[in-house]
């Protein structure tokens, strides 16, 4: 593996870490939206509240880490990636300051008034950010971000590749959240409340896999170059990701969802690494590859040394909290 | 090393539809929301790096001392911080945004240059969030000692988040660690960007200067609650401890800005000559210009104190080399760069011989806690150090224009190609930034009403229910 590859390896397992834990904490907002008013929908909103409060602000690093990465690593192609797409990045970038600040005005609000307002908010910001991410994510790999940046403004991202890749990353999100949500509510004893939220996490998971099945005629004429890649050399994550799909759903049925958040991490981190895999060697399709946009050696040996650093001192740290919130102590009601 | 004339040859690279002239329809409203965002997202980010510090020290004490008191002080600063970090961070991913978004120019060309300090903040940034959320849910989870502890990894990476951050800055104030040759940049030393020679006082400088904000800001509440009679222990402990943090950062200030400054008419000649207002070489030394605006190349309304300007600012009776040294297209815009340079010098003095004068006070054995005056100007602390640190920022980057990256880099290279419709972005962000700002103090000051009503916990309003349902599942737990 060349330097360059390894870097671009790096910045991509930020983008997947992104995609799965920033993923389910963007898709606890599906949930909260769709929880009904505030008498009924007590119940998830004070379980997501537990269960994203100690972590979503660890597990949106990781999008700093992937955009330092991106520009230090590959400065050309983050010039033009961001120039192009400055729409739905300003609007996922929207959806991430409201969705963070809401989330904590929220967790203090002293009337229901309050909170209803910034519930609201909260949730109707966590749904648009991934799908706004979404559509990037379609904008790259369909080849629409031009090497020199300034592409088209809103063909870039308004197209059958974007928003299929919008719509299916809100419904992969809440998907992973569902389960994890699910999970948490059973570990609570919470048995109504899992129950709800196992029937609506199914339910997501049909609809997104429905939806996924249906992106991939339109695929195939809007993004030929990802599609070969995603039907060649990483067709088999994509079939892992199909299987890991197809299990969770049938965890969650036989009422399993504590193996079935392992499945659904599985199914999110293998397809979005297929669609890694998928576009390789290019970092905007069919403009410019890893290598063509890579920065000096220097620094990319220096971002080795900071990515290695940052495996041995915030890894384990990041275990600590994830181990600690999904203890018992952690699990009960309080702060 | 840079060779200055070497500058020419990257402007061959710049977009060829800048002439000197013409300014690019986007470049005022980008700055524009590079001030704002920047500016707002500062604030948040001295809390960030100071209060955990702060918390510690309360913390500490309440464990040590078996003090409720403390230990309730550092409970609310914990859930405040709460409220505090998470606008902070997401004003914080925004500037991210916006580096690439709104200065293609200077992230497309030097990205790898500069981008190596930015990994490590983000490292940092990490450790600050994981800790942030063990430290603030830990209350009554984790063992209390050990949780103590969990606070402090945040008081450390606020140190190096901001050395990081900051040495980007001190990067494009004195660019090093690359050569231009024939337009091409080569031999980028990113390890000598994150170290460079400038990093170290300008970070200094900043670091300090968040202990200033967050503990004048945080002495400022109490200042409040005594003014409106509020005289208890919590009240002059919740004062006193802040304050402290405060008056080291306040005395310390004015040493390390010179520090900064020194060597600042070799390093950046145009920005000394504004903020000396320096319109011609004197003969002889240079007085200190207090005040005063210059209109048509010559400085009107100006206080001169005669020999004061060379001395503080060249350490020498050398005189401060005057704009008329300069090109003029070299020069920042001299009424603000001078203006801003002035109020932060001004309020960081008027701050630094307050905090003196209490402690002398208090030394002769009365307490100025006692008077109401006192109380007064302490309320406004906290105003008045985060108008010191906006005044500072203004000095140093405006000072710096016309250039991005001194003597490299212009700004209008570096900005991306917008229309004047980047000015609606800055309408709706002025907007959503006054929104947050609202959503934060109304959230706040409910938070202090119902701790003075004697609610401990402060449980969400949609809570209780489930409270309840979890008591209830508890019990049926397998």
């Amino acid at each position: 593996m060349t330097l360059e590859t390894a870097v671009a390896a790096a910045l991509f397992f930020g983008v997947v870490a992104y995609a799965v834990l920033g993923g389910a904490d963007f898709g606890s907002g599906f949930f909260d939206l769709t929880a009904g008013g505030s008498k009924r929908g007590a119940a998830v909103r004070t379980l997501v509240d537990r269960s994203i409060g100690p972590v979503w602000e660890a597990n949106h690093v990781w999008l700093i880490y992937v955009l330092v990465t991106w520009w230090t690593g590959f400065p050309a192609s983050f010039a033009a990636a961001m120039t192009t797409l400055a729409v739905p990045l300003t609007l996922a970038l929207l959806g991430i300051v409201l969705r963070g600040a809401s989330f904590a005005f929220r967790k203090y609000s002293e009337t229901i008034g309050q909170a209803r307002l910034f519930g609201a908010i909260f949730a109707v910001s966590s749904v648009l950010a991934p799908f706004f991410f979404g559509t990037v994510a379609g904008a790259l790999a369909s080849g629409r971000v031009p090497a020199e940046g300034h592409g088209d403004l809103w063909t870039s991202w308004l197209n059958p590749t974007s928003l299929f890749g919008g719509v299916i990353a809100v419904g992969a999100c809440a998907f992973l959240a569902g389960t994890f949500l699910t999970a948490d509510a059973v570990r609570t004893g919470q048995d109504r409340l899992a129950e709800q939220l196992r029937l609506r996490s199914l339910l997501v998971g049909v609809v997104t896999g429905a939806i996924v099945f249906a992106a991939l005629v339109p695929l195939t004429v809007d993004s030929p170059t990802l599609s070969e890649g995603l039907t060649g050399r990483a067709a088999p994550l994509i079939v892992l990701s199909a299987l890991g799909g197809a299990a969770t759903l049938l965890l969650l049925l036989r009422r399993r969802p504590g193996p079935a958040r392992f499945t659904a991490v599985l199914a999110a981190s293998s397809v979005v690494s297929g669609w890694g895999l998928g576009q390789y060697p290019w970092i905007l399709v069919d403009h410019m590859t890893i290598e063509e946009s890579a920065g000096a050696r220097a620094t990319l040996q220096g971002l080795v040394v900071a990515v290695g650093l940052a495996a041995v001192v915030v890894g384990p740290a990041l275990l600590y909290l994830f181990r600690l919130t999904q203890s018992k102590e952690w699990s009960g009601a309080g702060h | 090393m840079l060779v200055p004339d070497l500058a020419a040859q990257l402007s061959d690279m710049a977009q060829p539809v800048l002439s000197a002239s013409a300014e690019p329809a986007g470049l005022l409203p980008a700055r524009q929301q590079m001030a704002l965002s920047l500016g707002w997202h500062i604030i948040l980010a001295c809390f960030g790096v100071a209060f955990p510090a702060i918390i510690f020290v309360m913390h500490l004490r309440g464990i040590r001392r078996d003090d409720p008191v403390a230990l309730e002080l550092a409970k609310r600063w914990a859930k405040v911080s709460a409220v505090l970090f998470a606008i902070g961070a997401v004003s914080g991913t925004v500037l991210s945004f916006e580096m690439g978004i709104l200065w293609p120019g200077l992230m497309g060309t030097f990205g790898d240059v500069l981008g190596l300090p930015f990994a490590f903040e983000g490292l940092a940034f990490f450790l600050e969030a994981i800790f942030l959320g063990i430290y603030l849910y830990g209350w009554g989870r984790i063992p209390p000692k050990q949780h103590l502890f969990m606070v402090l990894p945040m008081a450390v990476t606020g140190v190096i988040g901001t050395y990081c951050v900051v040495a980007v800055n001190a990067w494009m104030n004195v660019p090093t660690g690359f050569r231009i040759v024939d337009g091409e940049i080569t031999d980028i030393e990113p390890w000598a960007v994150l170290f460079n020679g400038h990093a170290f006082a300008q970070f200094a400088h900043m670091w300090v200067a968040a202990y200033m904000v967050a503990g004048f800001s945080i002495a400022g509440v109490y200042a409040v609650g005594m003014l409106r009679g509020r005289r208890d222990g919590h009240h002059r402990l919740g004062f006193i401890v802040p304050f402290a943090f405060a008056t080291i950062a306040a005395v310390a200030q004015p040493f390390v800005g010179h520090l900064l400054g020194e060597g600042l008419d070799e390093r950046q000649p145009a920005k000394l000559a504004a903020f000396e207002l320096a319109e011609t070489t004197t003969e002889g030394a240079s007085p200190l210009r207090i005040g005063g605006v210059y209109i048509d190349g010559e400085v009107k309304g100006a206080l001169d104190i005669p020999y004061l300007g060379s001395l503080i600012a060249q350490g020498s009776l050398e005189p401060v080399p005057g704009m008329d040294t300069l090109p003029a297209e070299d020069l920042p815009p001299i009424n603000i760069t001078h203006w801003a340079f002035q109020i932060m010098i001004g309020v960081g003095i008027l701050l630094m011989l307050a905090v003196l004068l209490y402690w002398f006070m208090r030394w002769r054995g009365r307490d100025l806690l006692e008077n109401r005056w006192f109380l007064r100007f302490a309320a406004l602390g906290g105003p008045l150090a985060v108008l010191a640190l906006e005044a500072g920022w203004i000095a140093t980057e405006v000072g710096r224009q016309p250039w991005i990256v001194y003597d490299v880099m212009r700004t209008p290279e570096a900005v991306g190609e917008f229309t004047a419709g980047l000015w609606g972005v800055l309408g709706a962000s002025i907007v959503l930034y006054g929104a947050m700002t609202l959503g934060a103090a109304v959230v706040l000051r409910s938070m202090a009403r119902r701790w003075r009503a004697g609610d401990a916990d402060l449980p969400s309003p949609y809570g209780p229910q489930t409270a309840e349902a979890a008591g209830q599942g508890a019990k049926e737990e397998r």
